[in-house]
C-alpha cells in the first residue's frame, strides 16, 4: 500500500492495450472536461461581445504586456523556488538520517493550510518594506511548496533504492546519483506539481493584492472594480487561459518524455544517505523554513487574537463557520474526485489526442481568478438551472471547476502507479472490466485518490470569491467570515476565525503526510 | 484498510450535515449589500422588523455585486441593492437595472445625495481626508490645498491605497473639478512625488500611526472607528479635513437602489425608504462613524465634525460614476 509514485507509471508505457478508451469512460471524462471548460465558454462570449477589434486593442496595450511579464516573472520564479525547495526537503526528509524526519515531515506540509491572504496580510503587517515582488514571491513560496514536497516525498518513498544501487556500485559518486538518478526518477511527479504551482500563482490575488504586486489577475480584479465593464476582464482572463493551456502542454510533453524503465523486481528501500558534518545546515534549514511558513503566521494571528477590545472571542460563529466550512469542503472534495476519476483513469491508462484535450481542459481554468469563474458560473448556472443558483449544489459544482486539476493529477498518479498487468490478469481470469478495475487497481489507487481529495478539501476551505457569489444565503464559512471582519478592520475578531481555518485545514494536510509516509 | 474506513466515515458525516443548508431559504425581500456585514448587520436586522416580511441579505464587495448582479440579468432574485459607493449604483443605473425610488425615499436627503434620474438614494457620505502624524507635522504645516500635496516636502513621506474605490472616486473627483489635462497633471506631480501605496486605509491609518509615513489619503471614519476600538491616547494620527472646496475634501457616498423587475416592488422601496429615516441615520451617526444623509441626525459616540462644515467641492455625485476614464488616467501616470 504506497502511495502515488510519479516515475513508476512509465513502467506501463511499453504494455498497454491501445484497443481505445470504453465508450463510457470516455464521455464520463469528456463531460467533466465540458464542465470545465464553462468559464471559457462564458469568457468568449464576454470578450467578443465588443467585437473582435476591441480584444485586439486590449491585447495590445502596454500595460497587458507589462502584467504578463509580471506574472510570468512571479510565477516561474516561485514554481523554481518551490521546486528547488520541495524537492530538496523531500530528499531531506525521505533519504537521509536528518534527526525528527516524522515530525518535520508533519511540520512542513501544514503551510499548505495556511491562505496566502492570511500569509500575505501576517508578513505585510511586520515587514511592510517587503511590498512589491520580494514580497509575493517571499508569501506564494512559502504556502506553494508542500504542493512539490508531498507528491515528490511519495515518489520517493515508493521508488526501488536498486537503480540507485546499482549507479554507485558502477562508480558514480553520491552526488552524482542524487542529480541523475534520484531527482530524475521524480522528474514527471515534480512537473506535475509544478504545473499547480505555476497555475496557482498565476490565479492567486490575495498575496499580490496584500503586497501591491501588480500581476494579470490583480489587473482583472482592478478592471471589474474600477470599470464595472467586464469585456477588459474577460479578454485578459483569455489570456491566463492560453498561458493556463501552454504550461500544461508543456508539462505534459515532459512527463512524456521523462524516461527510465526500471525492472520489476521487488523493490527495496533505499538506504538513507549520512548527512555527516552537513546535518546542522540540514536542521537549520527545515526549521528555517518552518518558522517561516508557520511560525510567523502564527505568531501574527495569535498577537491580533490577544489585542484589541474588539477581541471578545464569538464561540457560536465560530463554531457554525467551522460546520460549514467543513460541509461545504468535504462535499466539495467527494464531488471534485468524483468528476476527476474519469479523467484521471484515462490520462493514466491511455493516450491519444482526445486524451490530452481532455486533460488540458481540465486545467484550462486554473489559472482563472475565482471572481472571473464566480461570474461565469452566475452566467451560466441563472440561464440553465435557476432552480439550484445560490445552492449547494452549484457552489459545489464551482468548487469542482476550480480544483479540478488538484484531483484528476492525483488520481492519474495513483491509477498509473497500479500495474496494469494485474488489471489483465483479472479480465483473463474472467473478470470484466468494470469489475477489474474496482477490484484490483481502485484498492491500491485509493490512498493516492484519497491524498487528492484531502488536498482539494483544504483548498476548498480556503476559497472565497466562488463562496461569496454562489453559497446558499446564510452558509458563511471561516474564509468568509474572516473576510467580512477584515473588510470591516475588526482584525482582532478576524484572527481566531483565520486560526480555526488553519486549525480545519490542517487536518488533511496531516492526513496527506501520512498518506505520503505509509 | 483503515483510510477506506476513514473516508467512508467522513462521506457519512457530511451527507448528513448537508440537509442543514441544502433547504433555500425563500425570503419575501433579497438585499445585495456592499457593505460590510459587521458594520451594517444589525441595521439590515432591524429593517427587517420594519418592512413587514422575511429578509435574506448576501454580503460581496460593491463592484463583484455589481457585476454579479449584471451577469444575472432579469433571473436575479435581488431585490435591493446596498452599495458602498455611488459608481457601483451608477453602473446598475446605466444598464436600467435599477427601478425609480419613491418620493419618500428620495425627499428625505438633499439633492446633492440623489441621483438626478431618481434611480438611486444616499445612505450615509464619507469624506475624504489626510490623516497626519503629528511628531512629523506640526498642524500649521499641513496642506491646504490639492496642489500643496505635490510639494517636495512631503516626497515618499504620503500613503494612498491605489486599489481602494474612494481613492479612485477621489481622482474621479479631482477630474471633474479639473479637467481631464487639469487632473492629469496633477496625478504626474503626484507620481513624481513618489508616494507610498498600501492596499487599503486600515494600512495607511497604521502606517502614520507607526511613523512610517507623514501623511495619508483616506476617509474620515476609519480614524473615528480606530479611536473608538483602542482609545484616543493609543492612536498617534490625527485627522486633518481640506475645506474650501477642495477636491482633498471630496465628500462621497452609500447608497441603495431597487433592482428593476424586483417581485416586491413596495417592500424594496419599504427597505430604501428605511435605509433614510431618522433610525438608520442614527446608526451610521453612532455605528459606522458616517456622515447621516438626512437633516438633523448627528452622532452621539463619535466627535465627528459636522457635516454642514466641511465644504466639500460642490460635485454632482452622479458624475463619479464615470470611473473609466479615471482608471485610464491612473494606469497612464502609473498610479493604478
Amino acid at each position: 500500500m504506497t502511495a502515488p509514485p510519479g516515475p513508476v507509471r512509465t513502467q506501463q508505457a511499453p504494455s498497454p492495450a491501445r484497443r481505445g478508451a470504453p465508450r463510457a469512460l470516455l464521455a464520463a471524462a469528456v463531460a467533466t472536461g465540458a464542465l470545465a471548460c464553462v468559464p471559457l465558454v462564458y469568457l468568449a462570449v464576454r470578450a467578443l461581445e465588443a467585437g473582435p477589434g476591441t480584444v485586439v486593442e486590449i491585447l495590445a496595450r502596454p500595460r497587458t504586456a507589462e502584467l504578463l511579464a509580471r506574472s510570468a516573472l512571479l510565477g516561474g520564479s516561485v514554481t523554481a523556488a518551490c521546486l528547488v525547495l520541495g524537492c530538496g526537503l523531500a530528499w531531506l526528509l525521505t533519504r537521509t538520517d536528518l534527526p525528527g524526519r516524522r515530525v518535520w515531515a508533519a511540520v512542513l506540509a501544514l503551510p499548505l493550510a495556511v491562505p496566502s491572504y492570511v500569509a500575505g496580510f501576517t508578513w505585510i503587517a511586520e515587514w511592510p518594506g517587503l511590498a512589491g515582488f520580494p514580497g509575493a514571491f517571499l508569501v506564494l513560496t512559502l504556502v506553494s511548496y508542500p504542493y512539490v514536497l508531498l507528491p515528490v516525498a511519495a515518489a520517493l518513498l515508493a521508488s526501488d533504492g536498486g537503480l540507485e544501487e546499482v549507479a554507485r556500485s558502477l562508480g558514480r559518486g553520491p552526488g552524482r546519483v542524487l542529480l541523475t538518478v534520484t531527482l530524475r526518477r521524480v522528474r514527471p511527479t515534480a512537473a506535475a506539481a509544478g504545473l499547480l504551482v505555476a497555475l496557482y500563482v498565476l490565479s492567486d490575488f490575495g498575496a499580490v493584492s496584500l503586497m501591491r504586486y501588480e500581476t494579470f489577475t490583480l489587473g482583472i480584479f482592478t478592471s471589474y472594480r474600477a470599470t464595472f465593464d467586464r469585456t477588459p476582464a474577460a479578454v485578459l482572463g483569455c489570456a491566463l487561459v492560453a498561458l493556463a493551456a501552454v504550461l500544461t502542454w508543456a508539462e505534459h510533453r515532459a512527463r512524456g518524455r521523462a524516461g527510465g524503465w526500471i525492472g520489476r523486481g521487488t523493490p527495496r528501500p533505499p538506504v538513507p544517505a549520512r548527512l555527516g558534518g552537513f546535518r546542522p545546515l540540514a536542521l537549520l534549514t527545515v526549521a528555517a523554513v518552518a518558522v517561516a511558513a508557520l511560525g510567523v503566521p502564527a505568531v501574527s494571528l495569535v498577537r491580533w487574537t490577544l489585542a484589541g477590545t474588539s477581541a471578545g472571542i464569538d464561540w457560536a460563529g465560530l463554531g457554525g463557520a467551522a460546520v460549514a466550512t467543513l460541509q461545504v469542503a468535504g462535499l466539495g472534495a467527494v464531488l471534485t474526485t468524483v468528476l476527476a476519476m474519469p479523467v484521471g483513469v484515462l490520462a493514466a491508462r491511455y493516450r491519444g489526442r482526445t486524451v490530452t484535450a481532455v486533460e488540458t481542459a481540465a486545467y484550462a481554468g486554473h489559472a482563472l481568478p475565482g471572481v472571473t469563474i464566480g461570474l461565469a458560473l452566475v452566467f451560466v448556472g441563472i440561464r440553465l438551472v435557476p432552480a439550484v443558483y445560490q445552492e449547494l449544489p452549484l457552489l459545489l459544482v464551482g468548487y469542482a471547476v476550480l480544483f479540478l486539476p488538484l484531483a484528476v493529477g492525483a488520481v492519474r498518479t495513483a491509477v498509473a502507479a497500479a500495474p496494469v498487468g494485474h488489471e489483465e490478469v483479472a479480465r483473463s481470469l474472467g473478470c470484466g472490466r468494470t469489475a477489474a478495475f474496482a477490484r484490483v487497481t481502485l484498492p491500491r489507487a485509493l490512498p493516492g485518490i484519497a491524498a487528492g481529495a484531502a488536498l482539494v478539501f483544504l483548498t476548498v476551505a480556503k476559497e472565497l470569491p466562488v463562496t461569496l457569489m454562489l453559497r446558499p444565503t446564510g452558509t458563511d464559512t471561516l474564509a468568509v467570515q474572516l473576510w467580512s471582519h477584515t473588510g470591516a478592520g475588526a482584525f482582532a475578531a478576524a484572527a481566531p476565525y483565520a486560526v480555526v481555518l488553519v486549525v480545519v485545514a490542517a487536518v488533511p494536510s496531516v492526513l496527506l503526510d501520512r498518506a505520503a509516509h505509509r | 484498510m483503515p483510510s477506506r474506513r476513514i473516508a467512508l466515515a467522513a462521506v457519512a458525516v457530511i451527507a448528513a450535515l448537508a440537509p442543514l443548508t441544502a433547504c433555500g431559504s425563500s425570503a419575501d425581500l433579497t438585499i445585495y449589500s456592499g457593505r460590510n456585514e459587521q458594520l451594517v448587520g444589525g441595521l439590515l436586522e432591524k429593517l427587517e422588523e420594519r418592512v413587514g416580511g422575511s429578509v435574506e441579505v448576501r454580503y460581496g464587495g460593491s463592484a463583484e455585486l455589481a457585476a454579479q448582479l449584471l451577469e444575472e440579468g432579469d433571473g436575479t432574485d435581488a431585490d435591493v441593492f446596498f452599495s458602498q459607493d455611488a459608481g457601483a449604483l451608477g453602473a446598475l443605473d446605466d444598464a436600467q437595472r435599477l427601478e425609480p425610488l419613491s418620493p419618500a425615499a428620495l425627499d428625505a436627503v438633499p439633492a446633492a445625495y440623489r441621483a438626478d434620474d431618481g434611480s438611486w438614494v444616499a445612505t450615509s457620505a464619507r469624506s475624504r481626508v489626510l490623516f497626519y502624524d503629528p511628531r512629523q507635522v506640526p498642524a500649521a504645516d499641513l496642506p491646504a490645498t490639492l496642489d500643496a500635496v505635490t510639494d517636495p516636502r512631503w516626497r515618499g513621506r504620503i500613503g494612498y491605497a491605489p486599489t481602494n474605490a474612494s481613492w479612485q472616486a477621489f481622482v474621479t473627483g479631482v477630474r471633474v473639478l479639473r479637467g481631464e489635462d487639469g487632473a492629469r497633471a496633477w496625478l504626474r506631480s503626484f507620481a513624481a512625488n513618489q508616494p507610498v501605496r498600501f492596499e487599503n486605509n486600515i494600512q495607511i491609518l497604521d502606517a502614520v500611526n507607526a511613523g512610517q509615513i507623514a501623511l495619508g489619503l483616506s476617509n474620515h471614519y476609519y480614524w473615528y472607528e480606530r479611536v473608538a476600538e483602542v482609545g484616543e491616547q493609543a492612536v498617534p494620527a490625527r485627522v486633518h479635513y481640506v475645506s474650501g472646496g477642495d477636491p482633498l475634501g471630496l465628500v462621497n457616498v452609500a447608497g441603495a437602489g431597487v433592482i428593476a423587475g424586483t417581485a416586491q416592488p413596495e417592500m424594496a422601496r419599504r427597505a430604501v425608504e428605511f435605509l433614510v429615516a431618522p433610525e438608520a441615520q442614527q446608526y451610521f451617526a453612532d455605528e459606522t462613524a458616517e456622515y447621516p444623509v438626512r437633516a438633523g441626525v448627528t452622532s452621539s459616540r463619535h466627535a465627528l465634525k459636522p457635516l454642514d462644515q466641511l465644504q466639500p467641492p460642490d460635485i454632482d455625485l452622479s458624475d463619479l460614476a464615470s470611473l473609466q476614464q479615471s482608471l485610464a488616467l491612473l494606469q497612464e501616470t502609473g498610479l493604478a
